[in-house]
């Protein structure tokens, strides 16, 4: 296990060379000056020439990404055109948000996904079964930007039952100690501001969790009903066993190996998802966070943030390689 | 992908005592064998029937459309729907039904041609790492590696942040993060197939890289790109919509449904009938697209077949 994990951290390090310099490159790949598109048509020369040093765009491209490697080794993130605040100083509240957000979707998407699966294949061919593949199959190919509008539309303005956007109630403003706002109000003892925190959280969190959900119930279903055709479950159902142990308790064991898989490459892929569902919910996490610096033509942030949530797309990758080497032995001698 | 498209059982072969006929009528093509394990394949169906529906509405969009997609005509804002709008009217007055039906045009479009970019740069660069191996094949092989390691809605935010926002840009930036999926794919391919006995047999006889490139790797690997392309198409609509919708797409007045859904959300509450029909119309593409993409796999992947 040693051995393999040391083979894997190996193989991510030209992968993260390779990331930082593509997003490094971003803003040189700029056709023109990108100076001067950032300032726009009317800015000073000397306005334009201040920025183009202060970007060290002035410098040649191999001293700038030295300067931006070593830069990334110190903590130094660059600073925000915006608002002038070194970026990762300002970033953390933005990812606690996302990270909260993400982890949320990923426990609605396995809850639902799992028992949706077992139910379906413990009950094969039955209306549910059918009922929950179809969901599954439609839920796959939902753009997940227009089911944020639908749910806003029949939950928040319609039935009036959960709110629109953002976090918290604005009113009662929860008093962020690590921004993981679940964290904060039980810390705080707030169970007023934790339950507007829980509304806050369940529209953007289906949104978010619709895929994984999909394509988690459909891997659980497949893989359950492969399990529960092997000999020991025939042997716990001859001694009797109740069904409800034989599903729950051993196919269910090795039925969710595969099911780990999809998981962690899920909750990958979440991070992309948490941009589009972000905008829409009004959500400051780090997807707002890229998004208002793509309008502000704020390149330093638009890099450090991609970076940023690249980075821990590949670390969440990474993970999951390593917890299936460690569930499947099988995997390390590949 | 799922059991509920893998039902066919495989074609039967005939019963011995009946009377043996010419063998030549009986053998039958792969891609035959293919359409027939596909045309059992219920779901499959529906699947072709959505696309197929799609295609005809792209192709006759100017004949189908009641009325034009880009006239205003302000008295008529927000009508709900009703029998002279299907599907009402957004807040300019324009028909929402032929923004729809010229919106698949687009749609579709991006999907193919993202699509068809990637998989011949794809595979361009698959084909060169997995026949030339050695250091060629490491660099390729990086480059996918970099490339999937961004999400992939992200790469495409990058990419069209630096050629700046239109619909032609946000096409190059989803062709550009679907390459590493064939590249890996070809890649994979040639090195399976170039240890067979009919490669070493060919180059025997002669046949130069390119020959045996052309009459044995590609036919090769003409069904794996199929389905992977086909799905592929499915995730590049909803790709194309997302970047529309963050106002990185199409710009206006193009019809394209994500850009559509983002200018009409602020009028959710007067006029819902303006987000709901292009979402619904992106859903059905994108669920006919995996659908024709699932049958196909069942299909054409004989090691699928159970």
């Amino acid at each position: 296990m040693f051995a393999y994990t040391i083979r894997r951290l190996a193989t991510l390090v030209p992968v993260l060379l390779g990331m930082t310099f593509i997003v490094f490159m971003m803003i040189r790949a700029i056709p023109g000056n990108p100076a001067q598109l950032i300032l726009g048509q009317q800015a000073t020369k000397e306005a334009v020439a201040a920025l183009t040093q202060r970007l060290g765009l002035d410098q040649p491209w191999y001293t700038q990404f030295i300067d931006y490697l070593t830069g990334l080794f110190t903590g130094d993130l660059g600073v925000s055109l915006k608002t002038n605040v070194p970026i990762a100083e300002e970033v953390w509240p933005y990812l606690a948000a996302t990270i909260e957000l993400a982890l949320v979707a990923m426990v609605i998407a396995i809850v639902i996904g799992v028992n949706a699966g077992i139910i379906s294949a413990w009950f094969q061919n039955s209306w549910f079964d059918y009922t929950a593949m179809v969901l599954a199959l439609v839920g796959v190919s939902m753009p997940i930007f227009w089911l944020g509008l639908m749910e806003q539309y029949v939950f928040s303005i319609h039935f009036d039952l959960l709110p629109t956007t953002g976090r918290d109630n604005i009113r009662v403003p929860v008093d962020p100690i690590t921004h993981l706002y679940l964290i904060d109000t039980l810390i705080q003892g707030r169970m007023d501001q934790f339950a507007e925190v829980i509304k806050h959280l369940i529209l953007p969190g289906v949104a978010l969790g619709t895929i994984p959900m999909a394509i988690i119930a459909r891997m659980t279903r497949s893989s359950m009903l492969e399990v529960m055709r092997s000999d020991y479950i025939r042997t716990a159902r001859a001694k009797g066993m109740k069904m409800f142990w034989v599903v729950y308790k051993h196919s269910l064991k090795n039925a969710l190996i595969p099911v780990v898989t999809v998981i962690g490459l899920q909750t990958g892929l979440l991070l992309g998802g948490a941009i589009l569902t972000e905008t829409i919910f009004g959500w400051p996490g780090i997807g707002t966070y890229i998004y208002d610096a793509i309008s502000y033509r704020d390149y330093p942030v638009i890099q450090s943030g991609i970076l940023v949530v690249a980075t821990i797309f590949v670390l969440i990758n990474l993970l999951v390689d390593l917890l299936y080497a460690a569930i499947d032995p099988r995997i390390k001698f590949k | 992908m799922s059991e509920l498209t893998r039902s066919t059982p495989p074609v039967v072969p005939q019963p011995q005592h009946m009377p043996v006929e010419p063998v030549e009528d009986k053998v039958i093509s792969p891609w035959k064998d293919a359409w027939r394990s596909f045309k059992k394949n219920k779901i499959a169906l529906v699947g072709l029937s959505i696309v197929s529906l799609f295609i005809l509405v792209a192709i006759f969009a100017d004949l189908i459309a009641p009325y034009s997609y880009s006239e205003v005509e302000l008295k008529d804002k927000h009508i709900a729907p009703s029998a002279e709008h299907w599907f009402g009217t957004d807040e300019f007055g324009r028909d929402i039904l032929s923004r729809v039906i010229h919106g698949a045009r687009i749609s579709l479009w991006v999907g193919f041609f993202s699509v068809a970019g990637s998989v011949i740069v794809g595979s361009l660069l698959g084909i060169i790492a997995g026949y030339y191996g050695r250091w060629v094949d490491s660099i390729i092989s990086r480059i996918f590696d970099i490339l999937l390691a961004f999400p992939s809605i992200l790469l495409a935010i990058a990419v069209v942040s630096v050629l700046g926002p239109s619909l032609k840009n946000a096409l190059i930036a989803i062709a550009i993060i679907n390459i590493p999926t064939f590249g890996r794919l070809l890649r994979s391919r040639v090195l399976s197939v170039k240890e067979e006995e009919y490669i070493t047999a060919a180059r025997a006889i002669g046949m130069s890289d390119f020959r045996i490139l052309i009459h044995h790797i590609l036919p090769n690997s003409l069904a794996p790109i199929i389905v992977q392309g086909t799905l592929a198409i499915a995730t590049a609509i909803i790709e194309a919509a997302a970047l529309g919708f963050l106002g990185m797409g199409a710009q206006p007045p193009t019809p394209e449904w994500g850009k559509m859904l983002a200018d009409s959300k602020d009028f959710i509450i007067q006029a819902p009938w303006t987000v709901l029909f292009p979402g619904l119309a992106i859903m059905l593409t994108v669920l006919g697209f995996n659908l024709m993409g699932d049958g196909l796999r069942d299909a054409l992947d004989p090691r699928m077949k159970s």
